[in-house]
């Protein structure tokens, strides 16, 4: 589904990423974790697509087509979706009109014809069950005076809507209290399918305890210094990250 | 990759797609302005004594006063002399019904959208239409009159409705306000009349399409709507023009009054002939429209979508007279190219408890200039006055100007005003949000835009939103780089 | 109107006992400029709401004989502004700089002090050529042109570089209007050099019972890297009418801070303009106006961004009673290569009677796409729901109002960062609020 390789990539001329390399297959969650600045975000942002970060060196293949040659929307028309940290607020745009323009530029892209209003609105039913997100909130201009928790729920209402191939899920617990982690868990854990691939990127363990990773791996000064299962979400929820970190930092020195 | 910007060039020339000539016998007076001129174009339109009287005093005022140079437009210098004055399609002598309008006329305004069909029309809205000097079809109006409401051409009323138009004839507008109005006042030759008697709610929305069609022409329309108490009406007025290399003037007056309790809706979706991208052609819109609450819980809302004409000037401004009167104005003006915008609105208040809003919108791209300019005025008697205005201008490109010039005159110590504006620029993150899930960077910022103006849109009628809406992403075709 | 015939004369007889060709080429192009406008009326767009040249249906005449009487020493005596003890405190008389009543504490390292036509013998000759007069291509009406037309007796000051000037500036301005009608045009040029940091305040007192009219322009270049801080504080009389300019211009990352505070006086209007002639400056303008009387004040502020990155933030308030006038014009320039431009303005105002009047014009004017700029203005009364719940402890209506006036001034008094001169307006304004 996902390979990257060796991928190096600078903001404003420093260099954040070193060099990363990671697989994801179809229906594979993997969690990325790591301390705050080790470059989780500025990962997230360069498979998007974002203009201001520069790959400097590396390639990275998504179901086959070379990513990095793609523009910011094909690569979402192609089945890659980024939950946004910080989701944007875009005033007098309703969340409704938002998403329907979304769901029929990837409709056409696919050569299909757009959703009319019956099975657009259809569609929508099911999936705000599935999310839990109300009619009132749809209504609204797209994230504007949206509280933390409504904005992730609603990013994750529109991953349901765009059925993306891989869904990078960028802090997408963060700011949020309990009973919002717990509804958010919950719509990403009932969108996780047999060929839908995931990517968490997180800075605590809490959110693993709802949604559990096939694979964890510990970014740090922009690369991946050590992978495994779910237990080493745990070890480092127990240890904190110093223990990965430290020993790093001392063989850097030597 | 050349080629497509040729490509996307043609489409931003072939955007107005309303630019084409009908081709059609007119009867046009020779260039230029007199006491001569005058009295040919009242004798044209056969008109009594004392319209040709008005409108001479008009012209005495007008040749004493200058040109107004402080709005924030450049043009060269219009040569009065050089403009044809009165231009009417040819038509037989009296129409009975529709199927006497010309068929060449009729096939015009099908292309433009505007069928004078009773059939075939929406129900719900009956059209005054105006080509070049003269209304040549209002449909619908057996049906009003049966409730009392008149509407019909300008010129009608003054042979059917002398004393009417008489009475408020100039009086929120007076000849000798401005100079466009008192070249107006001299000149005009056509344009509609709306009167709703007391009680009446107007079961239709009523509307006048205006169409430059003649060459060298300007068009000078004036339009008068006079709610009685208790009454309400909502109209809408629609404008295009062809594409033609020669600046052509518009210079119209609207005067509404609004009796007692009366509510009069007006909405403006401007598409006259912007010019092309080279700032070649197009129409000087000069127009003085004001609106009087004269009567106690009265209320006038102005809204206006302006995407057309080479240079706007234009402040549709409402006198709040009768206590606990209303008044409204919402604006969205695009500019493209090198089109120059100098609009807003006045709001006088006069009335004790007078209420006043405005939400002006300005998008500039290309290089144009696009300025509000407004003022609030709060007189000495206007206790209790509220105003509330919010002005927001949004910069597509670093090669255009937004700016804001409002007035704020408070000699009430009851009164409050608010003001507030912003200017920016779309931002980087609402593109990369808008393209992540799929959409195009020109369509994020066509949907960027009309999320900016829907505080504006959502006050049109239903239909009219559709197509202001529909214009404003055609406007903004190419602007964005 | 008999005095453009005595501005004339007096005009030629300046030129002619003159040889200094530096101001006489400047004068004679501005008094070309006076002769074709005149002084400004109404009709002119920035003239709007202040008739200045209703003041001029007398004739005024110009800086007397000098002579210094007892009464104008204890006039001076009164308006020293607190912390005199530790400031250069500069006198102009009539409008002309007075040496002799100064008295300069800071050491010449740090500050030096000459009377322009002197400043022009010496080696500072360059600055004044480039800097003196540079406010007459922005401002070009005749009331201005007037002063530039009769420069004399100005003064100059001059900060080196990377001083921190321990002892503030003040500037006392002192008319006398004893006899007859009397207009004074006060003129100087400051310059502030690199990294050197420097406090200025001015204040002005008209003594006698006939009009006095002061026309004032103050030019500020400010190198890179300095900090200024620039205070004017206006109670004068009500027969103390004046115009004042003060055109600063920033060079790169400098930092101007200003507070502009007026209080009682005749017919005023304060023109402050900035000039961003460099990027990345800061820009603080603060703004009180508390008026009673008749007294009619119009603040009009420009800030001309040329150049990128550049940062300014406004906050006027005013608050008009009694027959009052409060004008606020505040105009923001965004030039096409000013990118990145962050621009703020306020205006807020209360109108205390039905006799006063409140007049606001913020205005924007923006070439240049990535910038952030707003303006918001208000007019209204006190807070109503504060003045309940004051009066429901206890404290009687005006009181309430008076605790309340302190409030909405607050914000402007804490700008004045020199300590003194904030004591020195916390007194004046409590006299001020107290007597009504």
């Amino acid at each position: 589904m996902l390979s990257i390789k060796n991928i190096h990539a600078n903001v404003e001329g420093k260099e954040i990423l070193k060099g990363i390399n990671l697989d994801i297959k179809p229906g594979e969650v993997h969690a990325i974790m790591g301390p705050n600045g080790s470059g989780k975000s500025t990962l997230a942002s360069v498979l998007a697509g974002r203009e201001e970060y520069e790959v400097t060196e590396g390639e990275v293949l998504f179901s086959g087509k070379d990513l990095l040659e793609l523009s910011i929307e094909d690569r979402a028309r192609e089945g890659l979706f980024l939950a946004f940290q910080y989701p944007v607020e875009i005033p007098g745009v309703s969340t409704t009109n938002f998403i329907k323009a979304a769901v029929n530029e990837k409709r056409k892209y696919q050569g299909l014809e757009p959703l009319d209003a019956v099975a657009f609105l259809k569609m929508m039913k099911e999936k705000m069950a599935m999310v839990e997100i109300g009619q009132s909130l749809l209504s609204r201009s797209i994230n504007e005076g949206f509280s933390g928790g409504e904005k992730k729920r609603n990013e994750i209402f529109q991953m349901a809507m765009l059925e993306p191939k891989l869904a990078i899920l960028d802090e997408t617990d963060s700011g949020l209290d309990i009973d919002a982690l717990r509804i958010v868990a919950n719509g990403i854990n009932k969108l996780r399918t047999p060929d839908r691939s995931i990517l968490l990127i997180t800075h605590y363990q809490r959110l693993l305890d709802y949604i559990q990773p096939d694979y964890v791996h510990v970014l740090y000064k922009g690369r991946i210094v050590k992978s495994g299962t779910k237990e080493l979400a745990l070890e480092l929820e127990e240890k904190g990250y110093d223990f990965i970190t430290e020993s790093i930092d001392q063989s850097a020195n030597v | 990759m050349k080629e497509d910007l040729n490509l996307l060039e043609q489409a931003a020339q072939n955007d107005y797609k309303y630019g084409f000539v009908t081709n059609i016998d007119t009867d046009t007076i020779p260039k230029g302005l007199s006491e001569a001129v005058i009295e040919l174009i009242s004798k044209k339109k056969n008109e009594p004594e004392w319209m040709l009287k008005w409108r001479l005093k008009a012209y005495a005022h007008w040749l004493k006063m200058e040109e107004p140079t402080w709005p924030n437009v450049k043009y060269p210098p219009i040569n009065y002399q050089d403009i044809i004055y009165y231009a009417a399609p040819k038509k037989k002598e009296q129409l009975n019904s529709l199927d006497e309008v010309d068929p060449e006329l009729l096939r015009t305004f099908e292309k433009l959208g505007i069928s004078l069909d009773e059939q075939k029309r929406l129900s719900g809205v009956a059209v005054d239409v105006v080509m070049d000097s003269v209304s040549i079809a209002t449909s619908f109006k057996e049906q009003l009159s049966e409730i009392g409401v008149i509407f019909c051409s300008i010129s009608e009323a003054i042979q059917q409705h002398p004393d009417l138009v008489k009475k408020y004839l100039g009086s929120v507008v007076p000849m000798t306000d401005n100079y466009f109005s008192a070249l107006n006042s001299a000149v005009f030759t056509d344009g509609s009349f709306c009167y709703i008697p007391k009680g009446v709610r107007c079961p239709m929305e009523l509307s006048t399409y205006f169409r430059i069609n003649a060459e060298n022409s300007g068009q000078f329309e004036r339009t008068l709507i006079i709610a009685e108490d208790e009454s309400y009406v909502s109209y809408l007025e629609g404008c295009t023009a062809p594409m033609r290399d020669e600046n052509q003037l518009h210079a119209a007056v609207v005067e509404l009054v609004a009796m007692e309790k009366a509510e009069i809706k007006y909405s403006t979706v401007q598409n006259w002939y912007p010019g092309d991208k080279n700032g070649q052609g197009g129409i000087y819109n000069f127009v003085t429209k004001r609106g009087i609450c004269a009567g106690n819980h009265s209320k006038i809302s102005w809204t206006q979508v302006e995407t057309g004409s080479a240079i706007t000037w234009k402040y549709p401004s409402v006198i709040l007279k009768g206590d606990y009167s209303i008044g409204e104005f919402y604006s969205v003006a695009f500019t493209n190219h090198h089109q120059q915008a100098d609009t807003g609105t006045k709001m006088i208040h006069l009335g004790k408890n007078t209420r006043s809003r405005i939400v002006a919108k300005g998008i500039s791209a290309g290089q144009s200039n696009n300025s509000y300019r407004g003022l609030v005025r709060a007189s000495k008697q206007a206790t209790n006055a509220r105003n509330y205005s919010q002005c927001d201008s949004l910069l597509l490109g670093d090669q255009c100007g937004a700016h804001t010039f409002p007035y704020i005159e408070v000699k009430n110590k009851t009164a409050i005003v608010e003001h507030e504006a912003t200017t920016s620029k779309i931002g980087e993150d609402q593109l990369f949000y808008c393209r992540q899930r799929g959409i195009d960077a020109e369509a994020a910022v066509a949907l960027i835009v009309n999320g900016f103006a829907k505080e504006v849109m959502n006050q049109l009628p239903m239909e009219f939103a559709i197509e202001a809406q529909k214009l404003l992403a055609i406007s903004m075709e190419g602007s964005v780089g | 109107m008999t005095n453009v015939n005595y501005f004339k004369d007096q005009f030629s007889a300046l030129q002619a006992s003159d040889p200094n060709e530096l101001l006489t080429g400047i004068r004679k192009e501005n008094f070309d400029t006076f002769s074709r406008s005149g002084l400004p009326t109404l009709r002119q767009e920035e003239w709007k709401y202040t008739n200045i040249s209703s003041l001029f249906d007398k004739d005024y005449e110009f800086a007397g004989d000098g002579k210094i009487s007892p009464s104008l020493l204890s006039s001076l005596e009164e308006m020293r502004i607190e912390g005199y003890q530790e400031a250069n405190e500069l006198v102009f008389l009539n409008g002309r700089y007075a040496p002799s009543l100064s008295a300069i504490r800071s050491p010449e390292t740090q500050l030096i002090v000459l009377p322009l036509e002197e400043a022009i013998d010496s080696k500072y000759k360059a600055l004044v050529a480039m800097h003196l007069g540079q406010s007459s291509s922005y401002i070009k009406d005749g009331i201005h042109a007037l002063n530039t037309s009769f420069i004399q007796g100005g003064l100059f000051l001059y900060i080196p570089k990377g001083q921190q000037l321990q002892h503030p500036v003040y500037i006392y301005h002192l008319s006398d209007a004893g006899q007859h009608h009397t207009l004074s045009q006060p003129r100087s040029l400051v310059y502030v050099e690199a990294q050197a940091k420097f406090q200025l305040a001015e204040t002005y007192r008209t003594i006698g019972s006939c009009e006095g009219f002061t026309n004032e322009v103050m030019e500020i270049v400010v190198e890179a890297d300095a900090f200024v801080e620039y205070y004017k504080i206006q109670n004068d009389g009500s027969n103390a009418h004046q115009t004042n300019t003060t055109h600063i211009r920033q060079m790169e990352k400098s930092h101007v801070h200003t507070v502009v505070l007026s209080l009682n006086g005749g017919m005023v209007r304060n023109n402050l303009n900035l000039v961003m002639d460099a990027r990345g400056n800061e820009t603080h303008l603060y703004g009180l106006s508390l008026l009673r009387g008749k007294t009619h004040v119009d603040n009009h502020t420009m800030i001309d961004n040329k150049m990128p990155d550049c940062y300014s933030n406004q906050l006027y308030k005013s608050v008009a009673d009694d027959a009052s006038t409060s004008i606020f014009s505040g105009r923001i320039i965004v030039q096409p290569d000013a990118q990145k431009t962050n621009a703020y303005q306020s205006s807020k105002n209360i109108l205390l009677s039905e006799l006063a009047s409140i007049n606001a014009k913020p205005q924007l004017e923006i070439f240049a796409d990535d910038v952030k700029c707003s303006h918001g203005c208000t007019v209204g009364q006190l807070d109503e729901e504060a003045l309940y719940y004051l009066r429901a402890r206890g404290i009687p209506k005006e009181n309430a109002e008076i605790l309340l006036l302190h409030a909405f001034a607050a914000d402007i008094v804490d700008q004045i960062k020199l300590e003194p001169l904030q004591k020195h307006t916390e007194k004046l304004i409590y006299e001020h609020l107290s007597v009504s």
